[in-house]
């Protein structure tokens, strides 16, 4: 166990440089904040980032990080990770960074179930290079680069993320730290890759993106939160809730209306990524109830742990590593 | 089934001496020639016999049997003297089929032998191959000595006795011409049937049927009386040792784990497969306790990337790769010269551009390596200059990568990469250690500064994660001198630049000078790097025999170069680079000297003969 840590501890001397209230400020605080509590050392914490805003953050962080190149975060950390499994490994990503340039990375780390969080901030635009569409804007978004309007699907992360068989999936948002810290913590302490979802604002380029489900006045009756082994309800007074439909789909009910019965309760850890994907389905955009929460969580040997442990049974098997045995593995003759 | 099997004949006949041969074997690229000439160069080196080989294969797995695109071949030159190329014309092809008689004919030496697998000379086998009539009837073979030997028929009839349908028993036809070619030149059978004995082992009627379609071989060539005499090549007057045969990329992956072992570090190969490089990472993932972790990763870029997230870490970070590969490698080497970390990117050059051409060698990769990344990124290069050499080479890129922390770049190729030479074996306790020391405390008063630098070598401080009191912040953008906090401070930008150019520029200290095979009175000199080495040296070798004057010089580091290589320069009034490519090393020579050193170019994915190069020196000399 670590001496303990105050927030301070975590927090480098160098000076935040981001726009005066963006949502990153918030998930800064909830992560410095949730390290104290972790009984983790900051000697053995590392954090790996791509390029864009979120990705400024390792330099907030009084731990060992690096700031890599765009979109590859996920491919550096897994080095770190899988060389030294001692280690705590975070990953700080955005929309742009992961899914776009980096989506090949995501994907690969999350099926190789990688001892990673990966922490994607999510604000449906490109702020860095001064607010273009990315690849989790709505259809007819109007940008610089797109004056009449994005003509690109988006892609939802977190289906996304269970299609690549992620075995941790969440979602949290930037307006509530004490669920940011509790999910950041679920995600910490899951073994292999964890890939939470932040809705983040970015009050710059694309403000108010959340604004319909996140406005405190909206959150009971768009935000669905997902509780482990209870009945997925929301609403001021829980009157609202989750049902299946019979032909599988995923559908909002009123509880009064079909009975508490048939209000779908919540297993993050089915091995059938099926109903969780449905869940993630649930909304079409931030303007319909959406839930939030820990959509799966399931046990899978991570990748790392594998590779060290076929190291180690090789280690077993041929004994103590021997160049000069190595050199004459082949047929080797003598002269003179 | 002993008892089935005929004895190996062994009577000493008359056999004419010589004191060199170059063989190649060529056939359809499922025929195993690959296999054959492997285990020829296998039986010929533990004889005892100098080699060199240079296999050539088509970049399809199995194109159309029969067709031209599908011919394999394997060229060795088995010597009593000093070897040092595959040879530029084979004296016997060896042909299993019309196609591969059509694709190589053209090189074989004049009054050279043909021997041909008759069986496969019928009318659709000439027509797949594009030949209108029986090149074996219509004079197309004046001038050769051929031997017409039903292989695929004779190889049925010998391998009856294990009960393998015909169809199966003809896939030992390949074993039967090496018998008919061991016997021909008098190569000891038993160290090809006890490899027989241990390859196909788990498989009994396939070991069955190779041995006896090799004794069959052997036994024909013997009784036929097709042969006017046996041949013998004696061994070589090698220096005493114990030798191993090996080929440049298993001698990358060996030399590899020395140097993890000499460091004192673990590696890890973050890698994606590509042609020619793949064999590394196939030979690393079975040295797994060694310590070496090898990642396959899901592209070229995340094979670096993970190669530099192990670096970071403490680990000695490593990437296999070809031309297209360190295309997209070329932002992450950016960052890796940015952050300052040891990394080694083992580039197995191939013809290019684009997809190129996959399995012929071509050393067009310098200038990328040298100047392939945006901004001011200098990475330090070496290159082997023989498969055994690549062994030497991969620890001293270790070496510099570690003590200066950079990305250094090894540039090897498909010639070096597949080609085999016997090798002494080194003494393991004598290679050189290059460990390297962590930090471990802080370096400017109280504090850590990751980008203080020793004055001398001009290297920062290797901090790694998991060490109490020196964690730090690194990244690709532009870091302050010293403390390696974010600078967008322009003149530190030029400090920072020019510190990064002058680190890589100091190495230049710290390498061996050139070193020059000179002779009196030679004028013109002949400058190489990298695989061309056999080729020139049996060039210049071949000129200094007809009495002329030549030097030459073989540079291992090309970037930086040794320090004295411009006086050596200027010692001579000629300067000819040979390369495999349209002039690399010559413009740099040029640019960085005021030197007129002339390219000799070729790129047609194979190796210069000696005969090219020794014409291009007697027209300088004269």
């Amino acid at each position: 166990m670590a001496q303990p840590t105050t927030r301070k501890d975590w927090s480098s001397d160098q000076e935040v440089r981001w726009c005066p209230g963006c949502g990153d400020y918030g998930i800064l605080a909830a992560i410095q904040s949730l390290m104290p509590e972790l009984g983790v050392k900051r000697a053995n914490t590392v954090f790996v980032s791509g390029i864009g805003c979120s990705s400024r953050f390792p330099y907030y962080m009084a731990t060992y990080g690096m700031h890599s190149i765009h979109g590859r975060a996920p491919a550096v950390a897994t080095g770190v990770a899988v060389s030294r499994p001692d280690l705590d490994v975070w990953v700080i990503t955005g929309d742009g960074d992961g899914l776009s340039i980096g989506g090949n990375h995501l994907l690969h780390t999350l099926r190789r179930n990688v001892n990673l969080t990966i922490i994607l901030f999510n604000n449906q635009i490109y702020g860095l290079t001064k607010g273009q569409y990315s690849p989790t804007s709505e259809v007819g978004k109007v940008t610089k680069s797109t004056p009449f309007g994005s003509v690109d699907h988006p892609y939802n992360p977190i289906s996304l993320a269970l299609g690549a068989e992620a075995t941790f999936v969440a979602r949290t948002h930037d307006v509530d730290r004490k669920h940011m810290i509790e999910t950041f913590r679920r995600a910490h302490d899951h073994r292999g890759a964890a890939f939470v979802e932040v809705f983040q604002n970015c009050n710059v380029f694309n403000d108010g993106a959340f604004e319909q489900i996140l406005a405190r006045d909206k959150r009971p009756n768009m935000l669905i939160p997902l509780h482990h082994g209870q009945p997925i309800r929301f609403g001021a007074d829980g009157e609202l809730g989750v049902v299946a439909e019979p032909d599988g789909t995923l559908a909002i009910a009123r509880v009064d209306d079909v009975g508490t019965e048939r209000v779908l309760v919540h297993d993050e850890s089915r091995d059938d990524p099926g109903l969780a994907f449905a869940l993630s389905r649930l909304a079409r955009g931030p303007y319909e109830p959406t839930p939030i929460g820990v959509f799966r969580a399931v046990e899978r040997p991570d990748y790392g742990t594998e590779v060290n442990r076929q190291l180690l049974a090789a280690s077993e098997r041929r004994g103590p590593a021997d160049l000069g045995a190595l050199l004459r593995s082949g047929t080797t003759w003598t002269v003179g | 089934m002993t008892d089935t099997e005929p004895a190996l004949i062994r009577e000493e006949p008359a056999r004419r001496a010589l004191d060199s041969v170059v063989i190649r074997f060529a056939g359809d690229s499922g025929d195993g020639m690959q296999l054959t000439g492997d285990r020829f160069t296998q039986s010929s080196a533990v004889f005892g016999n100098e080699l060199a080989t240079l296999p050539d294969f088509p970049a399809e797995i199995r194109a159309p049997a029969g067709t031209l695109a599908g011919v394999s071949a394997f060229q060795v030159n088995i010597s009593d003297h000093r070897v040092l190329t595959p040879g530029d014309a084979p004296d016997v092809l060896v042909a299993m089929n019309p196609a591969a008689l059509r694709s190589n004919l053209a090189d074989l030496r004049r009054a050279g032998t043909v021997v041909l697998n008759s069986d496969a000379f019928g009318e659709r086998d000439l027509a797949k191959a594009g030949y209108a009539a029986d090149p074996r009837h219509d004079g197309s073979l004046d001038g050769w000595t051929v031997y017409e030997i039903p292989m695929t028929s004779l190889t049925v009839r010998a391998v009856a006795p294990t009960g393998a349908k015909p169809r199966d028993a003809e896939r030992s036809k390949n074993f039967f011409a090496l018998g008919v070619i061991s016997w021909l030149y008098d190569r000891p059978p038993d160290t090809i049937l006890d490899w027989i004995e241990s390859r196909f082992a788990s498989r009994e009627t396939v070991l069955e049927a190779n041995r006896l379609a090799f004794r069959a071989g052997w036994n024909f060539g013997e009784t036929a009386e097709i042969f006017e005499s046996g041949y013998e090549v004696r061994a070589a007057d090698l220096v005493p040792g114990e030798y191993t045969n090996i080929s440049g990329n298993t001698a990358m992956a060996w030399g590899l784990i020395a140097a993890g072992q000499r460091s004192g570090l673990p590696i890890f190969l973050g890698a994606y497969p590509i042609t020619p490089a793949t064999d590394i990472l196939h030979e690393l993932s079975k040295h797994k306790h060694f310590g070496v972790r090898t990642m396959q990763a899901e592209d070229e870029i995340a094979g670096v990337c993970a190669a530099i997230g192990a670096a970071f870490s403490g680990h000695l970070g490593v990437t296999t790769t070809s031309g297209p590969g360190i295309d997209l490698k070329s932002e992450a080497l950016g960052l890796a010269v940015s952050l300052e970390l040891p990394l080694l990117v083992l580039d197995i050059q191939r013809g290019g551009p684009s997809t190129g051409l996959p399995t012929k060698t071509e050393q067009s990769d310098l200038l990328s390596a040298m100047y392939g990344r945006h901004g001011e990124a200098p990475i330090p290069i070496v290159a082997p200059r023989t498969p055994s050499h690549c062994f030497t080479m991969v620890i001293e890129a270790v070496r510099i990568a570690l003590k200066y922390r950079t990305p250094v770049f090894l540039l090897s190729d498909g010639y070096l990469a597949n080609g085999t030479e016997p090798w002494l074996l080194p003494d393991v306790e004598r290679l050189p250690d290059i460990g390297v020391a962590f930090a471990d405390g802080p370096n400017h008063g109280s504090e850590f500064w990751p980008y203080l630098r020793d004055p001398e070598t001009l290297a920062r401080p290797w901090a790694i994660p998991g060490t109490p009191g020196l964690e730090h912040r690194i990244g690709g953008i532009e870091k302050e001198d010293g403390t390696g906090n974010i600078s967008y401070d322009p003149a530190n930008h030029d400090t920072m630049t020019r510190l990064r150019a002058a680190k890589v520029a100091g190495i230049a200290k710290d390498i061996p000078l050139t070193e020059v095979d000179d002779q009196d009175g030679a004028e013109v000199l002949v400058l190489g790097w990298g695989s061309t080495y056999g080729s020139i040296a049996a060039a210049v070798q071949r000129v200094r025999a007809r009495g002329l004057a030549v030097a030459q010089a073989h540079l291992t580091h090309l970037n930086p170069f040794p320090p004295d290589l411009g006086a050596v320069l200027r010692r001579y009034p000629k300067v000819i680079v040979p390369e495999m490519n349209l002039g690399h090393l010559s413009r740099m020579i040029r640019a960085e000297y005021l030197v007129d050193a002339r390219a000799l170019t070729k790129v047609a994915g194979q190796p210069f003969r000696a005969a090219e190069i020794e014409d291009a020196i007697v027209e300088a000399i004269r």
